[in-house]
């Protein structure tokens, strides 16, 4: 209580924290992190792993369609087979291959739209900012299923031609965030002080605003990929998304729903087209669950004392 | 009962006792100690001064007094009994019964605390009919009085009006009339008056102190400001960290401060330097007239730099003092006038002006927190202008950022630190750093020290003063706190909506006589002495711009 | 006038601009075909005297800009066009006007989507400021998890459990939900018993999250602590602090879940195979019957930025600043 009040820079007290490399404090994180995030990064990883070794895990071809129609489950089928006779858990396996390969890739090309143009448009402020800004209020006050559908009427349904549209629709939103989260860092001082010293406009967007907005960033990239994944798998089950031979869960529901009549009679042969559905709902709940513990995280989202 | 605190004959009975309060707050998931055994007594009709810096546990100390924690903390322990009530042990209703009637809370922002859907007097009489104490017609007349006494403009009227329709220094007045409205024994004022400028602030003092002394109520006055507190209580209690540091009758705590801690509450005050003035100025602004959008924020000001001296831009909230310094540093072109440099006319917009120009001016801002990138490490930070501005690469760097590290008394093993592992006192220093880096003649310093504790404001203040011995600097410092100004400035310019009041010599400035609004300012400013609020207030009678300045026409917007 | 007043106006013109750009864009969509449509609709068999007699109808001999105001001045005359199917190479034309395709399934779809806000909303309010409420308790963590989960699952997932429950091992409901234009009202309730669940379950926790996330935002004010620290009683502090100025975010939460509602309307009605104008659409996408697809598309954008306007307009009207101006 009675130290003497000798005033020194380096002394005054700060919340000055241990210094650890990124790895440690991800670490540290993730022991701290609770079951719900443990169970989501498990299950996202264990995706992943049957995407990439699909070949390898799958007992049968993605289109092998060799066998006799809705074969009952068996050792030789393990869920049995499709109205084709394929394979249904060969097909599964190829489907995560496929729908999360899909869904990955118009995420990845929605928030390099979304995000370059939301960067932009904070920035340089002014008209840029308004036509992009008036142009994204327009396209977003189309509902993104129904404007999907529209155009996929009119280029058709193609894989390239589902990615893009989807990317370019989604984009949109991307950019309503990013350009929200650059905004709020734009205003700050130390890009004024930047601007003030005479940066250069690559300068400010790499070195002061990207690392400041990524975490909101890395949030919803897993909200819009859980979208994403949901918006192709609705127009793959209305059969306007991913086209036969192509395995893909949302096609899978669809082609094998009938059997669900059968439910009374047997009961495993009622579940098989709520298989791949489930697949689709385990994915979006588990990268939920990490979206959830990631905010939480970056955000301190919590009752402030 | 209370054997251990002084007597004081004036007042009554024990209202308040607090034996070793405990109060946790949760973060980082886990339960801290925010408030870690305090012990505080109170008498009726008696005032509290509860003094502190930021983070402290003031207010947490405060809302305790009520038996209130807010979310996310938690009294876990000690006692804590008004008026022989357990507050710690009592239900809920029992002291949801006490709330609002018996013990009344004043809030730090007005603005906020008032809801926004209901008239003031809606609110100001709630609390007295939801207690059952009076009828309506009775607490409305009431609170009209209320609004009388605490000298608001048009009291029969302005309780119709909605929150956002009134000044927040009238909100403030009618937030403790809303307080008075049940008559209760306690009010917690919590931080009432620092949201307002210094002219606003003298006036809701006065009613305050008129009001609590009027009913005879006792209080707890929070705060972290001496001088006001000085005026207000009969007792202080200084807390540091949750603790006490020391506690004792205002003026003895004035005249003969126990602790070294409480001496340093009033650091910058103990400095003074005499003003100098020389006639070669480094930077001119001349006739400048600056606009946002369509509206003149700016009116044909003008005023010198001299060179290697420190140049004030005093004034209030909304004087223009902010955005004199965008129009310098080109962020902000004016309308017409120029910025000239050594004589030479600046490019009016940044983008016109070459690196070299950009250099010899330099900024350093209020929240070092938002000026720093908190992504950088301070070697990141620090280095760049030199690299950017002189070229060099590598060692060369950064042998210049462990010298700049030197120069602002800090060593080399903050090179590797990020923002977010320093404290306040260190970011600033780091800013200054930075403005340093580019070895600048030109200073800007915009309300550096307002956000710092007073100690560490003494230190940053001190700092200036040595880099501007050592490399010849020239300061624009912008502040609204005259004591800082009284510590730094050679010569002070005085700004009141967009012009130039004055400008001048420190001691001209500030001796009489004065203009009408430089008088005005310099006596809102309080002094650490009881009973200079009474003279303060007797000095203010009549004057123009006190009139227009003292809350009755500036807000109030023109009735229909 | 009032700010009131010209606020509402000016988001009433915004709102009227966003629907034009919105039909020019669906327009568009008609302009970006490919050229040789008219021979993928007509057949390869298409004689060239039925090619350009269908192109002249359709217009595509007049500029653009032209062909647009006959367009909307059709719609807003409730003239659609007529749809492409049912052309044949041949040049008999036995193709029906969109209206008429449209009409008894727009009805259906909207007793549909009315059926589960009715149920919906009331719900979910209740779950969200229940759990706002009681933040942090057994219940609220339980709701919340429930909900993460629901809205994580495709609205075919859910649709395809209930049937498997509802309908086929316990048959309960129908799992075709056929109806027509006779069908009695409870009749017709009773068969839309599993889509409107369907779509209650996806729309319940979605607006369920929302409207919890907005109260807790609201009784984290100041004035909220202030109403606390007045002694008032919990229910005073929520029916006269915290409501008052509940409306705007509520209101936007509903808005925001009813246009949400009537994209999920879509998928339900192909698992149910309900005669809807969600099914009509995508039955046209398959076939790109670019007129009907049309239709589909600017009747759900409208009623989508409808819901919208009409939920900023609440909200203007419910802001205390704005009723009373300084």
């Amino acid at each position: 209580m009675s130290e003497s009040e000798g005033y020194s820079a380096a002394a005054e007290v700060g919340a000055v924290r241990m210094r650890r490399s990124w790895r440690e404090r991800a670490w540290i994180e993730l022991k701290k992190a609770p079951f719900t995030a443990w169970l989501g990064l498990v299950i996202i990883l264990a995706y992943v792993f049957v995407a990439i070794f699909a070949p390898w895990l799958a007992p049968y071809g993605e289109a092998d369609a060799q066998f006799g129609a809705y074969e009952p489950w068996s050792g030789a089928h393990v869920f049995g087979t499709d109205q084709i006779g394929r394979d249904i858990l060969s097909r599964l396996i190829y489907g995560a291959r496929n729908t999360i390969g899909i869904a990955l890739a118009t995420t990845l090309l929605a928030f390099l739209i979304g995000g370059s143009l939301a960067l932009v448009a904070a920035i340089s402020r002014g008209w840029i900012d308004q036509v992009l800004s008036r142009a994204v209020d327009v396209l977003i006050s189309i509902p993104s299923l129904i404007f999907a559908l529209m155009l996929l009427s009119i280029y058709g349904s193609t894989t390239l031609s589902l990615i893009v549209i989807i990317a370019v629709l989604d984009s949109t939103r991307v950019f309503r965030l990013g350009r929200a989260v650059a905004m709020n860092v734009v205003v700050m001082d130390y890009v004024e002080a930047a601007r003030l010293r005479g940066e250069g406009l690559g300068w400010i967007m790499r070195r002061e605003i990207l690392p400041n907005i990524m975490p909101p960033l890395v949030a919803e990239f897993g909200l819009r990929f859980c979208f994403v994944f949901l918006t192709i798998a609705a127009l793959s089950f209305l059969g306007v998304g991913i086209q036969p031979p192509t395995a893909d869960w949302g096609s899978m529901v669809r082609e094998n729903a009938s059997l669900i009549q059968f439910a009374q009679f047997d009961l495993r042969a009622g579940i098989t087209p709520l298989l791949p559905a489930a697949a689709i709902a385990i994915l979006t709940i588990a990268v939920n669950f990490v979206v959830d513990w990631f905010l939480m995280k970056t955000s301190g989202l919590r009752d402030e004392p | 009962m209370s054997s251990d605190t002084p007597e004081h004959p004036q007042h009554g009975e024990v209202l308040l006792t607090m034996r070793g309060v405990v109060i946790d707050g949760f973060a980082d998931e886990r339960w801290h100690e925010i408030i870690r055994g305090v012990d505080l007594t109170l008498h009726k009709g008696e005032v509290l001064g509860l003094i502190g810096e930021s983070g402290a546990g003031k207010s947490t100390l405060g809302l305790a007094a009520m038996g209130f924690a807010r979310p996310g903390c938690r009294i876990s322990g000690g006692e804590i009994v008004f008026d022989g009530i357990d507050l710690v042990a009592a239900s809920e209703r029992r002291k949801q019964r006490l709330r609002g009637s018996r013990i009344a809370y004043v809030a730090q922002s007005a603005a906020a605390a008032f809801n926004p859907a209901h008239t003031l007097l809606e609110q100001t009489v709630e609390a007295t009919l939801r207690h059952g104490l009076r009828g309506r017609a009775e607490a409305e007349a009431d609170a009209r009085a209320l609004y009388a006494a605490m000298d608001l403009p048009d009291p029969e009227h302005i309780g119709d009006r909605f929150p956002h329709q009134v000044s927040g220094g009238q909100l403030q007045r009618a937030m403790t009339a809303m307080a008075m409205a049940a008559r209760p024994d306690l009010i917690i004022f919590d931080e009432p008056t620092t949201a307002l400028d210094v002219t606003t602030q003298v006036n809701v003092l006065a009613a305050m102190r008129r009001a609590i002394e009027q009913f005879d109520t006792a209080a707890i006055y929070i705060t972290h400001d001496l001088a006001v507190v000085a005026q207000m209580a009969d007792r202080i209690k200084v807390l540091r960290y949750g603790e006490e540091v020391e506690e004792a009758p205002t003026e003895e705590m004035l005249r003969a401060p126990k602790h070294p801690y409480t001496r340093s509450l009033w650091a910058v005050r103990s400095l003074q330097k005499p003003g100098q003035t020389s006639s070669d100025l480094v930077l001119e602004i001349d006739g400048v007239t600056a606009a946002y959008g369509t509206v003149d924020v700016l009116h044909d000001v003008s005023i010198g730099l001299p060179r290697g001296k420190t140049v004030a831009l005093v004034g209030e909230s909304g004087s223009g003092k902010s955005t004199a310094a965008r129009v310098v540093t080109g962020l902000l072109p004016p309308r017409r006038g120029e910025v000239r440099f050594d004589g030479t006319a600046l490019p009016a917009d940044l983008k016109g002006r070459t690196k070299e120009q950009k250099r010899r001016i330099q900024m350093i801002y209020q929240m070092a927190d938002t000026a720093m990138n908190p992504r950088q490490t301070v070697r990141e930070i620090i280095g760049r202008p030199i690299a950017f501005y002189h070229g060099l690469r590598g060692r060369e760097v950064e042998r210049r950022v462990e010298r700049l590290l030197e120069q602002i008394e800090l060593d080399g093993s903050f090179a590797d630190r990020l923002p977010g592992e320093l404290s306040g006192g260190q970011k600033q220093r780091i800013c200054i750093a930075r403005a340093l880096a580019a070895e600048p003649e030109v200073i800007i310093c915009d309300e550096v020290t307002s956000a710092l504790d007073q100690i560490v404001q003494e230190g940053i203040l001190k700092l200036l003063m040595r880099l501007q011995e050592d490399h010849g600097l020239s300061y624009i410092f912008i502040t609204h706190d005259i004591a800082t100004v009284e510590a730094i400035a050679d010569e002070v310019v005085v700004m009141l909506e967009g012009r130039v009041v004055e400008q001048g010599l420190k001691e001209e400035i500030f001796a009489p006589p004065h203009p009408e609004y430089t008088e005005l300012l310099l006596s809102s400013v309080p002094e650490m002495e009881a009973g200079w609020l009474e003279r303060a207030i007797a000095r203010r009678q009549g004057g123009a711009v006190a009139d227009r300045l003292a809350e009755g026409g500036r807000d109030l917007p023109s009735p229909g | 006038m009032h700010p009131v007043v010209s606020i509402m106006l000016q988001r009433l013109a915004l709102g009227l601009m966003t629907l034009f750009f919105v039909s020019i864009i669906i327009f568009m969509a008609i302009e970006m075909l490919p050229g040789d449509f008219t021979q993928a609709v007509l057949g390869q068999a298409a004689t060239e005297e039925t090619v350009a007699a269908f192109r002249r109808e359709l217009g595509l001999d007049q500029p653009a800009y032209i062909r647009y105001f006959d367009w909307v001045g059709g719609v807003l005359q409730g003239d659609f066009g007529t749809s492409f199917s049912g052309r044949a190479s041949s040049g008999v034309d036995r193709s029906r006007e969109v209206v008429d395709l449209i009409g008894p399934r727009l009805a259906n779809t909207l007793f549909l989507a009315g059926m589960t806000a009715v149920i919906a909303v009331p719900l979910a309010l209740l779950l969200g400021i229940t759990a706002a409420l009681w933040r942090g308790s057994l219940y609220d963590r339980a709701v919340n998890a429930t909900t993460l989960s629901t809205i994580s699952m495709p609205e075919f997932f859910v649709a395809y459990i209930l049937i498997l429950f509802l309908g086929s091992l316990y048959p309960v409901f129908p799992s075709l939900a056929n109806v027509s234009a006779d069908t009695p009202f409870w009749e017709r309730v009773y068969r839309c018993a599993l889509p409107a669940m369907t779509l209650t379950l996806v729309i319940v926790a979605h607006m369920m999250r929302m409207t919890r996330a907005a109260i807790i935002n609201l009784l984290a004010s100041p004035y909220i602590e202030m109403a606390r620290l007045k002694g008032l009683s919990a229910t005073r502090v929520i029916l006269f602090h915290a409501l008052p100025n509940a409306w705007a975010p509520i209101v936007n939460v509903i808005a925001f879940n009813l246009a949400y509602l009537i994209v999920g309307v879509v998928v339900v009605e192909v698992v149910f195979v309900y005669p809807g104008i969600g099914q009509l659409m995508v039955d046209a996408v398959t076939t790109r019957d670019i007129p009907v697809v049309q239709a589909c598309a600017l009747i759900f954008a409208a009623t989508y930025i409808l819901l919208n306007l009409l939920a900023d307009i609440i909200s203007i009207v419910t802001n205390p600043r704005l009723l009373h101006p300084r």
